[in-house]
């Protein structure tokens, strides 16, 4: 656990806020803008210079406050984002795309120039890094928050603490506190699902497990995540090695802690010797079924 | 057995109408999602009848065994802590006032007479614990004002589950003194002792009838029965120096290996308290709330101390709950804080067993199959 940086000194005047889209499906943008009379509280205490999605769109206007949703996909957003961050005093990355790379880093786990060629006709037209990374893997970032999506009621708390000049709270418990918290019974125990509350830090509310489905960790790792131990855990449950590696393949296969799992449990499931060569097997050679070879890690 | 009467299993519902009408809010058993959960009941038929409770390492089932039984569970998830010890509770909140000064105002305490029907001897004895750590000389002023308007109607455990341990820490089956009635379940109805005043003044408004010797001796028989059952137990009732002897155990690491420092074993454990407090502001800067919710030693927060993790991983995480358990507590309440229930074992995730954890750091040779218990899949 580290200290947050001192919020921004923002002094007499009404604070700057923009909020910038990176590749993402917008949802972020949504939950800030779902905010109802929230959005217009915040309205009267800073002034929005740039939210496209709220219709105010100044890109280039600087801000004390830049919340960004996205990861960075594209050699045009590596220098964007470095823009971003010359114009922004304080930026909050928001979402499970801008602190992980999102569902698009699943592209992380294989060779995505390969892909990219099995689906376009013109492969050159597209303009794609090879992976998807998060925003504080190219700028530094003052505080992260995760969640597909964000969870408005935790952009608002950190708002609330910046605009009062304290550092926002960071949310580190585990989904399982808070759905004990809420009297929600576990369905790993009572049901035996891959439920991935006991690693995946909580935001949501535990809303999964509280509508009686398994946590997909959407909000990503929580600290002292012991992924492996969930992962031989499913395993006993029962799901064969790829039904264990796909419970860490969703929004955030990206977080470092979830790539992994993702990556060992593939590697089991692959078949443990190549043909004997020369064997007549009638199929021929190629890439895994899955695309992966694994090549960042 | 002192005295006892009986209650007719066709009269059970008199209970909830007498309760209700000395104005009572009446909380019992329920089947809820998969397991037993305790929540307002006001009709006997709501009771859990015919249920059965498979409990295992890791895992819990309901089973629907046919007959006429309320109360043949061990137990669910959580039963007292939550109604007393509240999951998150508002402590008091600092209000800005138009001139500009700020005024700190204590949670107001709605006091209501509660009547919990069903407690489980692990959980009396639990709320003793409870009660020497919240409501001693310094009281805390919402669990206080809850307790004070508690009243308990405990029922023996005839049916313990394969993770039961009471009988080892000397805290069940049976109900001791700590309910204000205690009742037996029998095929046809219930034996019943009053224990207080108010348990008393509850039973003369039932429909009783003089207990006969054959249901006297059904009960306690059905009670040995219970008693013998169990399987799993500590290595004796006061483990502190065999635990803080053995910090260094490399079981520590064993099940470091093992543990998903969830937190899962501390939110059901019915005597574990630890808390975190969190302001919640208003947008606008006008008022802020003072929150308190439960934490748990296996979080990072629960050991920041000046800058630093004292406990930084799942090693000395699990190390600090089981000696605090079972080790720490003689000093501070007098006892260990295990009563047996059996709660972490089943709701751990992964099936760890807090006894044959505690036996094998103690140093005590376990029979191969009862260390790590027979953890259930899906």
């Amino acid at each position: 656990m580290t200290m947050p940086p001192k919020p921004p000194a923002i002094g007499a005047r009404r604070p700057r806020l923009a909020v910038h889209k990176f590749s993402s499906c917008d949802g972020c943008q949504l939950s800030l803008l779902n905010a109802g009379e929230s959005l217009l509280a915040l309205a009267e205490r800073v002034d929005i210079v740039h939210f496209a999605e709220a219709g105010i769109v100044d890109e280039h206007a600087e801000a004390d406050i830049a919340l960004v949703e996205g990861s960075i996909s594209t050699p045009e957003e590596q220098t964007r984002i470095q823009a971003v961050r010359s114009r922004s005093r304080w930026i909050l990355s928001i979402g499970a795309c801008a602190t992980a790379g999102g569902p698009q880093a699943l592209r992380n786990l294989g060779d995505s120039a390969d892909w990219i060629a099995s689906v376009y006709r013109r492969p050159d037209w597209i303009s794609a890094l090879p992976a998807s990374s998060a925003i504080g893997a190219h700028v530094p970032v003052e505080l992260e928050l995760p969640g597909c999506p964000v969870s408005t009621e935790q952009v608002l708390a950190a708002l609330t603490s910046l605009l009062a000049g304290a550092a926002p709270l960071t949310e580190q418990d585990k989904v399982c506190l808070e759905c004990k918290r809420r009297g929600q019974v576990c369905v790993l125990v009572t049901k035996g699902e891959p439920c991935l509350g006991p690693v995946t830090v909580t935001g949501c509310g535990a809303l999964c497990p509280g509508l009686g489905r398994d946590c997909y960790g959407c909000y990503g790792p929580a600290e002292n995540p012991e992924v492996a131990t969930l992962a031989e855990r499913f395993g006993d449950l029962g799901l064969d090695a790829h039904a264990v590696a796909r419970r860490f393949m969703y929004q955030q296969s990206g977080a470092q802690p979830f790539h992994r799992a993702a990556r060992d449990w593939r590697q089991r499931a692959r078949p443990a010797a190549p043909p004997a060569p020369g064997a007549e097997s009638g199929a021929a050679p190629g890439p895994q079924p899955d695309g992966s070879t694994d090549s960042h890690d | 057995m002192t005295s006892a009467s009986f209650l007719p299993r066709d009269r059970l519902q008199a209970l909830f109408d007498r309760l209700r009408e000395q104005g009572y809010r009446c909380v019992g058993p329920r089947v809820r999602d998969g397991t037993v959960i305790y929540d307002d009941l006001t009709d006997a038929a709501n009771l859990p009848v015919g249920i059965g409770a498979r409990q295992a390492p890791g895992s819990y089932r309901l089973t629907h065994e046919g007959h006429s039984r309320c109360f043949a569970w061990a137990n669910g998830p959580q039963a007292l802590k939550p109604l007393l010890f509240a999951p998150r509770e508002s402590l008091w909140r600092a209000v800005r006032h138009d001139d500009g000064r700020m005024r700190f105002e204590p949670t107001a305490q709605q006091s209501r007479q509660l009547a919990v029907v069903g407690v489980r001897a692990c959980d009396l004895a639990a709320l003793t614990l409870q009660d020497a750590h919240f409501a001693a000389d310094i009281a805390d002023a919402g669990y206080a004002s809850r307790r004070g308007g508690l009243l308990l109607i405990g029922v023996d455990c005839t049916h313990p589950a394969d993770t039961c341990f009471c009988a080892s820490t000397g805290d069940g089956p049976g109900i001791g003194s700590g309910a204000d009635i205690a009742l037996s379940e029998l095929e046809s109805g219930f034996l019943v002792r009053p224990n207080s005043a108010a348990g008393a003044l509850l039973c003369d408004a039932l429909p009783l009838r003089d207990a006969s010797d054959d249901e006297l001796y059904t009960a306690a028989a059905e009670l040995e029965s219970a008693r013998s059952k169990q399987h799993r137990r500590l290595p004796g009732r006061n483990l502190r120096d065999a635990l803080f002897a053995n910090l260094d155990h490399p079981r520590w690491n064993d099940v470091a290996g093992r543990c998903l420092s969830c937190g899962n074993c501390v939110a059901v454990c019915p005597t574990c308290f630890c808390s975190t407090e969190r302001e919640e502001a208003a947008f606008d800067g006008s008022e802020s709330t003072r929150v308190r919710l439960w934490d748990s030693c296996f979080s990072a927060e629960h050991s920041y101390l000046h800058g630093r993790l004292l406990r930084p991983d799942t090693r000395t995480r699990y190390r600090q709950w089981l000696t605090h358990k079972l080790g720490g507590w003689h000093d501070q309440y007098g006892r260990s804080g295990c009563v047996g229930c059996g709660r972490c074992i089943t709701w751990c995730p992964v099936g760890i067993d807090i006894s044959a954890e505690a036996a094998a750091i103690c140093g005590e040779t376990v029979e191969p199959g009862e260390a790590r218990g027979t953890r259930e899949g899906s």
